[in-house]
């Protein structure tokens, strides 16, 4: 069954490109939107299963050696992320039909985000963890794709590349993590790890286990220090941003997070990077947002700040703390995905994102203003019942407060944790006003913009209308998907199914103060802003990670490039000289530890002196072409060792060989002195002494390694020589009497083919070489 | 036998690699002939030398001479003669197109 959903997207993707080939009139998007919306219909079905605490699964072998199964299971976490994948999705769909005009390449833009939902649909039903990572790559991969949609820009493809290279290399230390977990705990499949999680953790491993894991999920989730890959992302069309970079994708690490918490959850080490981590990007992401002054820029660091809030009560790892993780993921996929939307539609319709040239859009797009209140107003925290984004960060601020009973190592640190959320919160509600008030009021700055800004077309109001309903559906009545989404989740995150009942007021509490204390010093920050903004420039020594991270690429670059060149020379000595050398070393290395070299003295053909004579002439005519200065005397030495070989292949009972050797030595031999006379004449080598010697050992050693070979494999026997049936059918299966005929045309007849067809492409090059030289002449 | 056959294959190694090694362009071409020489006594030493008949089917006769490296090496033979052909003319047609036929001086621009 769940087999199906995650492959519904890929078979879309490929069939996409054949519908919109066939209607060429109606946008893509029309045929792409019923498979989101269908599969989000059917991951709702599947509500009232998980709510009796069950789980649906599906299993089907894939590599049963290695035990790689495509086993999926959808359980409370995985099927929050679900409705998310599809549910946005189809909003997102929906509001790109009217964003993307039908002059872009469509089907590569919705082929790419099939592909993405799929995979990500992957990411949060496998139970197999190289499943998993399959999936998760092809995630970064879509990413990568959708980022450069459109390719021809240089920030596109820079942004594409970055986000490409950081989250792939997150993803490869999380396959490192992965590969150790299933070593250590001796299962792929995650719920059996969690069943041996005593052994994860006692084991030696359990530090790098955590470590390469968490690199995988901070790099995913834009986590610091790898968040800088966020920010360029935004160079993709809106409806990616809104959907990939703020909503599904970039939660792929909080998922990680959350569904291995049941492993790692309660150990100090788990907690301190958690949160840590968390905590310094909330705080971090939300002071960055206040100086952009792109919209996407702004929301683009306001979801690194916002991932880091969800991170950060992961760590704490607490049953509060983890509904209030969860219910964050929900209500940050709704007034986020909205704000995208409506930034994109801003831009549509100014032509600007640039937060300078705004201001004053309320009266002439009063529909998307309103909804944008909405969306920063819960964004913001602030405390009315009709935002969903008041309640989780209530709940963030009531579960910092509470680490202080809980004992351990979370305990010590318990007295900070509030007051940097409180720190990042407040820069959330400044960076919220400045959004949204820079926006839509204030005076219009007409003359600054492209065009004259008018309300959006209804088709791409929908979409942030339905997600702005949820915000304040949820403010109000929070408790409507408490019991069927919420506590599932959180059940298969901490593993106890408890209910906690979700409401508006709980008395003049610590979280209210700290509340109201956002919301006071946020509005005397916020009404400021343009004062203090300078600071920003101050900060010494602009503490970028970009800098890091394009240092680190550029010396990639150049390390490589120099690299490569140091052995790519162009010369072909050197070259053949690095392969003989490794083809000899690894050989005798793997003879000298294998003791493979083997000489018996018993089995041998008797010595007769005609064979020795004639083996002794073609030694010396062979070694001898290497002082040669003559050609002729070069060739006619050559045919020498070539005739000599037939005289050997007669005294060896190889009839056929014989002849073939001996016509192929006079033509080979004729060609030779048809074509020296228009060659030049042998030089005698002009190397250096030490050259030489380097090519005699190498010479010398290659041929000391065939000889070693060719008496070692006479002399031992491993297996039966397959020879005897060649000799036992050939007449019987092939009709023929002469074996090594019967072997080439019938038994091995392929061969044979291919042999000739060697001969065939030999002989066109070599005409189309002697054909064409005038013309090619002529072009010089 | 096979011992001084295994030698023997050595030394034509040794020497063709030894030419391909070199500078010039016939002397590789030359190099690679050797090459397949060896290769060729290689193989067929490997089969074990002169144990019973030629491989032609005779009424009466059981022992035949290995088979199978011999039609290794009839595909073989032919093959590397396909190779020293095209090698040969491509080293003419280098030399008529660049006027030299020495190795480092081929070695075309960064550009390519």
């Amino acid at each position: 069954m769940l087999h199906i959903y995650i492959l519904l997207p890929f078979l879309a993707a490929l069939l996409i490109g054949l519908a919109a080939k066939k209607v060429d009139r109606i946008h893509t998007g029309w045929f792409v939107l019923p498979v989101p919306a269908v599969l989000f219909i059917l991951f709702i079905s599947k509500l009232p299963i998980l709510a009796e605490g069950k789980i649906v699964q599906s299993i089907a072998n894939w590599i049963p050696s290695l035990d790689i199964q495509l086993s999926f299971y959808l359980d409370g976490l995985s099927m929050l992320f679900s409705l998310l994948i599809t549910g946005i999705g189809s909003l997102v769909v929906l509001y790109s039909i009217f964003y993307l005009s039908k002059k872009e390449q469509l089907v590569h833009f919705y082929v790419y985000l099939l592909l993405f939902m799929g995979s990500m649909l992957g990411v949060v039903l496998s139970d197999n963890v190289f499943v998993l990572y399959t999936f998760w790559e092809f995630t970064s991969i879509s990413s990568f794709l959708l980022i450069g949609f459109w390719f021809y820009r240089e920030r596109s493809t820079y942004g594409a590349q970055k986000s490409m290279l950081v989250t792939v290399f997150g993803g490869l230390a999380m396959l490192g993590a992965l590969i150790l977990l299933s070593i250590t705990a001796e299962t792929n499949s995650i719920r059996e790890m969690i069943a041996n999680r005593s052994e994860i953790i006692e084991s030696d491993l359990f530090i790098p286990i955590l470590l390469l894991l968490l690199i995988g999920a901070f790099t995913k989730s834009a986590q610091f220090p790898f968040h800088s890959w966020l920010p360029d992302a935004m160079e993709a069309p809106t409806p990616v941003s809104a959907y990939l970079h703020s909503a599904t994708m970039v939660k792929a690490g909080i998922y990680l997070v959350a569904r291995f918490s049941l492993i790692f959850s309660g150990t100090d080490v788990f907690f301190i990077i958690v949160s840590g981590v968390g905590l310094i990007t909330l705080c971090l992401g939300s002071i960055l947002a206040s100086r952009q002054t792109d919209l996407k820029a702004i929301l683009a660091y306001s979801t690194i700040s916002q991932l880091g809030m969800i991170m950060t009560m992961l760590g704490f790892g607490t049953g509060i703390a983890t509904l209030a993780a969860i219910f964050h993921i929900f209500n940050h996929a709704t007034f986020k995905g909205s704000l995208f939307m409506i930034a994109g539609i801003v831009d549509h319709e100014t032509g600007t994102r640039d937060i300078r040239r705004l201001g004053g859009l309320y009266t002439f797009m009063p529909i998307s203003a309103t909804l944008a209140f909405f969306g920063a107003f819960s964004m913001a925290g602030v405390p009315l019942p009709i935002f969903n984004g008041f309640l989780s960060k209530e709940m963030f601020f009531d579960s910092s407060l509470k680490l202080e009973q809980t004992s351990g190592f979370a305990g010590t640190f318990a007295e900070w944790i509030p007051l940097l959320a409180v720190i990042g919160s407040i820069f959330t509600f400044v960076y919220s006003m400045y959004l949204v008030f820079g926006t839509f009021a204030g005076k219009a700055k007409l003359d600054q913009l492209e065009k004259k800004p008018h309300e959006a077309p209804i088709g791409m109001l929908i979409s942030p209308i339905i997600l702005i309903g949820f915000v304040v559906l949820i403010g109000l009545l929070p408790n409507l998907i408490n019991e069927s989404l919420l506590a599932p989740a959180v059940a298969s995150v901490t593993g106890d199914f408890a209910q906690i009942h979700l409401k508006f007021w709980h008395g003049l509490n610590g979280p209210l103060y700290m509340s109201l204390i956002v919301v006071a010093v946020g509005t005397i920050l916020a009404l400021t802003l343009k004062r203090w903004q300078p600071i920003y420039n101050r900060v010494p020594g602009k503490f970028s990670t970009d800098r890091v991270y394009q240092t680190i690429v550029n010396g990639l670059l150049s390390f490589s490039s120099k690299f490569t060149k140091f052995y790519m020379t162009g010369s072909l000595r050197l070259y053949t000289s690095i392969i003989l050398v490794f083809l000899v070393v690894s050989t005798s290395i793997f003879i000298y530890v294998t003791d493979g070299f083997k000489i018996a003295f018993d089995d041998l053909a008797p010595v007769t002196w005609p064979e020795v004579l004639v083996g002794f002439v073609m030694a010396v005519a062979a070694i001898a072409t290497i002082w040669m200065t003559q050609r002729i005397a070069a060739i006619i030495v050559i045919g020498v060792v070539g005739y000599g070989l037939s005289l050997l292949f007669v005294f060896f009972r190889a009839p056929d060989l014989a002849l073939t050797q001996l016509i192929v030595e006079t033509i080979t031999v004729a060609l030779f002195l048809l074509c020296f006379a228009h060659l030049p004449k042998l030089k005698k080598s002009d190397k250096k002494s030490s050259e030489k010697l380097v090519d005699f050992v190498i010479a010398a050693s290659t041929g000391a390694l065939l000889t070693v070979v060719a008496i070692s494999s006479h002399s031992s026997k491993y297996f039966e020589s397959i020879s005897k049936y060649f000799v036992d059918n050939s007449y019987k299966l092939g009709g023929g009497d002469n074996i090594v005929n019967v072997i080439l045309v019938d038994f091995r007849g392929l061969d044979t083919l291919f042999e000739i067809a060697v001969l065939g492409l030999a002989a066109l090059g070599i005409y189309a070489m002697i054909k064409y030289r005038d013309k090619g002449d002529m072009n010089h | 036998m096979e011992i001084l056959m295994s030698i023997l294959a050595g030394t034509l190694f040794a020497a063709g690699v030894y030419l391909i090694l070199q500078k010039q362009l016939l002397k590789i071409v030359l190099g690679t002939a050797l090459l397949s020489h060896g290769a060729h006594l290689f193989i067929l030493t490997m089969g074990k030398l002169n144990r019973g008949k030629p491989p032609i089917l005779i009424e009466g006769i059981k022992d035949y001479t290995d088979p199978l490296p011999q039609a290794l090496i009839l595909t073989s033979i032919v093959i590397s003669f396909g190779v020293t052909s095209f090698l040969l003319v491509l080293a003419y047609r280098t030399y008529q197109s660049n006027k030299t036929d020495m190795m480092d001086q081929l070695r075309g621009t960064d550009d390519e």
